[in-house]
């Protein structure tokens, strides 16, 4: 797996842990993504070896499948992903200037699924309107 | 430019031993003997000496924020005469076929061109580990065409194509005054096709992550320097940052010094130990002292067992298969593709 946690705790889940210890993220849990195998070993099994393979160098290298995953961890909002691909990133090449802009491109493509929605919205304007 | 070293500082980590004792002190998976016998490898010994590499002292104009020299402008360590003209004999009378001249700056060093001519003389492979800003210093402008007319490979230091990455870890200006120095070497016909003149390029991770493949990372640098700034080079070799000195101190600071042993730990790379650089290197530092690596002749771990301790005592048959002297920091020659001065091992 590709995952893996870089070790360094956001601060802000860090305060959240020492005020109550209990938290719906936590970087730790990023270390025990296999845990999910326990139950349904043969469909975790599955996953890996598919999941393993997307990230092979394909027809597109190491380093672009690992910015098109940082940036999608950015569209799904995963901070496993975010932490497991900033260093994926950094570690198949990628300057944190690239990086940044695959984020930027993640962040326009959502920005522009909700303003492309505005159609919509004038559609139904339009229908009610005099 | 910040220039600032660990001596400069007083920090307790100038200290090698406290460098060898806070390495130790961390609760890793499996100790680096460990990892080796799981490799099949109960005793890694050299394989003979392919390349000498010498460290010719410890200034240098530069004092990045991950050398594992602890190299700096107020260094006083320079390879005396006698010891310079120890390791030349010793060149001269043995087959091995590489002189690898390293720092600090190697070029500030008295008799840095004395040392060229008389290796090249005796027909030898002549490696400058060049920081590149040097050529920016007063006399030292003519170094690059010192170093094409002794057909010199010039192995660069130049951790990203990215300025911002380059200065974090070099110092400002760092990155336009060696842009400035590769298209001086370029004009001279240094890392052009077929000009003889080999230029490599080096880079670090600028931070507490591993390299990335050197080949898909070499393939990236020659398209984006070209494009960027028209510069051509012959090889890049991607070298993981040793968790010693004062990239030991930034992994302290910066709280990632556990979390970046973890993952040397558990990168371990069986297929690795074959190709260690330690294997067929020979080290000398500058007082003449013999280590079978730069990094352990930092950490001050010397040749070990019954073997000659300095220069003035070699010779290739108590050498050549010496065992070798290892520790944690061991492992980030053998994390992923594996690690030396000349780049990935596998």
């Amino acid at each position: 797996m590709r995952i893996r946690s870089t070790g360094k705790p956001l601060v802000y889940w860090t305060k959240l842990s020492e005020m109550d210890g209990d938290t719906y993220y936590h970087p730790k849990d990023l270390g025990r993504f296999s845990e999910i195998g326990k139950d349904a070993p043969e469909l975790w099994e599955k996953f890996n070896a598919w999941y393993s393979a997307v990230f092979k160098e394909g027809a597109l290298s190491e380093r672009e499948k690992a910015l098109i995953a940082l940036a999608v961890a950015h569209a799904v909002q995963c901070p496993y992903c975010i932490d497991a691909y900033s260093t994926a990133s950094l570690e198949t090449g990628s300057t944190p200037e690239q990086m940044t802009e695959a984020v930027h491109v993640a962040a326009a493509i959502r920005g522009g699924a909700s303003l492309v929605h505005g159609v919509q919205m004038r559609n139904r304007v339009d229908k009610l309107s005099m | 430019m910040a220039l600032r070293t660990l001596l400069n500082v007083r920090s307790p980590l100038a200290d090698p031993r406290e460098q060898r004792a806070r390495l130790q002190a961390l609760p890793l998976q499996k100790t680096f003997h460990e990892a080796l016998e799981s490799a099949g490898t109960r005793d890694l010994r050299a394989t003979g000496i392919s390349v000498l590499q010498i460290n010719v002292g410890k200034r240098c104009n530069q004092a990045c924020r991950h050398c594992h020299v602890d190299a700096g402008p107020d260094r006083q360590e320079v390879m005396s005469a006698a010891v310079v003209d120890a390791c030349l004999r010793f060149l001269e009378v043995t087959d091995i076929q590489t002189l690898d001249i390293t720092g600090g700056a190697p070029e500030l060093h008295p008799s840095f061109r004395d040392i060229v001519v008389r290796a090249r003389a005796a027909g030898k492979h002549v490696m400058d580990r060049c920081n590149l800003t040097i050529t920016g210093l007063p006399n030292y402008a003519d170094l690059p065409d010192f170093l094409a007319s002794q057909q010199v490979e010039v192995v660069a230091s130049l951790p990203s194509y990215s300025a911002r990455q380059t200065n974090s870890q070099r110092g400002d200006g760092v990155f336009e005054e060696s842009i400035v120095a590769l298209r001086r070497f370029n004009a001279l016909g240094y890392g052009v096709e077929n000009s003889g003149l080999l230029l490599s390029l080096v880079t670090n991770p600028v931070g507490a992550y591993l390299p990335a493949a050197q080949r898909a990372l070499e393939s990236d640098w020659k398209r984006e320097l070209q494009r960027r700034y028209g510069i051509v080079f012959n090889r890049l070799y991607t070298i993981t940052n040793m968790p010693i000195s004062r990239y030991l101190e930034y992994l302290i600071e910066s709280g990632n010094l556990e979390s970046y042993m973890d993952r040397l730990v558990a990168a371990f790379n069986p297929s690795t130990v074959d190709g260690l650089m330690c294997r067929y290197t020979l080290s000398v530092g500058w007082d003449g002292r013999l280590y079978d690596c730069d990094f352990n002749q930092m950490v001050e771990l010397e040749t070990r067992g019954d073997v000659p301790r300095t220069i003035f005592d070699a010779t290739r048959n108590a050498l050549d298969h010496r065992s070798i002297a290892v520790g944690p920091h061991c492992f980030g020659c053998t994390a992923g593709a594996g690690s030396s001065c000349g780049g990935a091992t596998t």
